[in-house]
């Protein structure tokens, strides 16, 4: 059936020394192929699958994470954006509420020192009221008398005498008034 | 007498032919057919499956150490060979190169190795057979992809070929095609492992029959020199036995790119 086979052929080793070779060869291989392609090729491409999607996921959740961290970190800023406001208002609010408070007692102690100076006043005027009238009898009754003294006797007549110390009295407090 | 390194005392028989030759296992019991050769294509054909099951089995995402090593074997043939070559497409066609790979290898290694001491590829059958079967992958693959007629006329004219030259080309490319190219597969993978066993046969025979030859000094001394020369061609044929299992896989997966590719 194979004219060259064995030792006297032609192509040497070149020929199979028994065609079993060949077919068992392939055979073999034929096996191998098919246990590598059913289960060991499956087995590792499912594994690298598995492990890429690991990874993918992996760097999905991160994403996810720093997403969440930059909202939660915009939500502070903006809460501590308003309070800083709120409080700068209620500063505002308070230092016109001081204002307000301090113009009312200023107000007030104006109002009250001004009734004192004027109780007080419209008391030295009545003093003084009174101590010009006590004053005007008493200088008038010294002046008369001194002025008898001087003059003798002359001055009997209470009524004249009177009148003119009055009128002088009157002449002297208007000159002051004019001196002043 | 396949790889024993017996020689007859005092009668010299070089290395050769002869040297590869089967012996069946079971003589007069079993065809002459089942041979050790066969006994190891079978145990290496063994090897490589239950290696592939075992650091494919219980996979995790975070490899133990037994899963590292088959994952560094198969990305090398996966990334390196199968999608380098064939690209976008490599998961179909790669369980076939993984496979083809490995069985080549381990066969190439037992020339060196384990209890063999014999590369299964130097007996050309068994390269004949993977040759045909990766010859009758990439032209199925061209077929299934374009039908047999569209196949046949771009394996056959490549594009850009001027009419009045077809009757030069037609024949040329499908000689180079269909003829040459699984040839040179198995002559390639199967020359390299026979010259590199006899070699190995030369260095170690003849050294030990120089070695253990009486009465002759100069002969015994050479004989050593050339048992320990002997290591050095090993470790080059253990390089070469992993080149050619590479070369092999690397042009099956370039003829299949070369049939299912938009052109030429």
């Amino acid at each position: 059936m194979w004219p060259l086979e064995g030792e006297e052929s032609a192509f040497g080793p070149l020929l199979p020394e028994h065609w079993s070779e060949f077919f068992v060869g392939i055979a073999l291989f034929l096996v191998i192929w098919f246990v590598v392609a059913k289960f060991v090729a499956p087995m590792f491409e499912a594994t690298y699958a598995k492990r890429a999607d690991e990874i993918a996921g992996g760097i999905e959740r991160a994403e996810k994470a720093q997403e969440q961290a930059a909202i939660a970190l915009r939500e502070y800023q903006e809460q501590l954006a308003s309070a800083r406001q709120e409080a700068a208002a209620i500063r505002e609010e308070a230092k016109s509420q001081a204002a307000d408070v301090a113009a009312e007692i200023k107000q007030q102690a104006q109002a009250d020192a001004d009734r004192l100076v004027a109780s007080a006043k419209a008391q030295i005027e009545a003093e003084r009221a009174q101590v010009v009238r006590a004053l005007r009898g008493e200088i008038g009754g010294l002046a008369t008398q001194l002025a008898g003294k001087i003059v003798g006797e002359s001055l009997e007549d209470d009524e004249r005498a009177r009148r003119s110390v009055e009128r002088f009295l009157d002449e002297l407090e208007s000159s002051q008034a004019a001196a002043k | 007498m396949g790889g024993f390194l017996i020689p007859l005392e005092g009668e010299w028989v070089s290395p050769g032919v002869h040297s590869f030759d089967s012996r069946p296992l079971f003589p007069g019991v079993l065809p002459d057919w089942v041979n050790g050769h066969l006994a190891q294509a079978v145990i290496g054909a063994a090897l490589v499956i239950g290696f592939w099951l075992w650091v494919s089995r219980r996979q995790q995402i975070v490899p133990t150490k037994r899963q590292f090593v088959g994952e560094w074997l198969y990305d090398f043939v996966r990334n390196n060979i199968s999608r380098e070559a064939l690209g976008p497409d490599y998961r179909k066609y790669h369980p076939y190169l993984l496979a083809l790979f490995s069985f080549i290898l381990v066969n190439n290694l037992f020339g060196e190795f384990f209890v063999f001491m014999f590369p299964t590829f130097s007996k050309i059958g068994y390269a004949y057979g993977l040759a045909v079967a990766s010859w009758v992958l990439y032209n199925a693959a061209g077929i299934k992809r374009d039908g047999f007629g569209h196949y046949m006329k771009k394996m056959t004219l490549p594009e850009g070929v001027p009419i009045y030259m077809a009757w030069l080309i037609i024949p040329l490319e499908f000689l180079s095609n269909f003829i040459v190219r699984p040839f040179t597969l198995a002559l390639r993978l199967f020359a390299n492992l026979f010259a590199g066993h006899l070699v190995i046969l030369v260095f170690v025979l003849g050294g030990t029959y120089l070695l253990t030859l009486k009465d002759n000094l100069f002969y015994n001394f050479s004989g050593g020199v050339s048992i320990l020369f002997s290591f050095a061609i090993f470790a080059l044929e253990i390089f070469i036995g992993a080149l050619q299992a590479y070369i092999f896989t690397v042009l099956t997966a370039q003829y299949v790119h070369s049939s299912i590719s938009e052109e030429h």
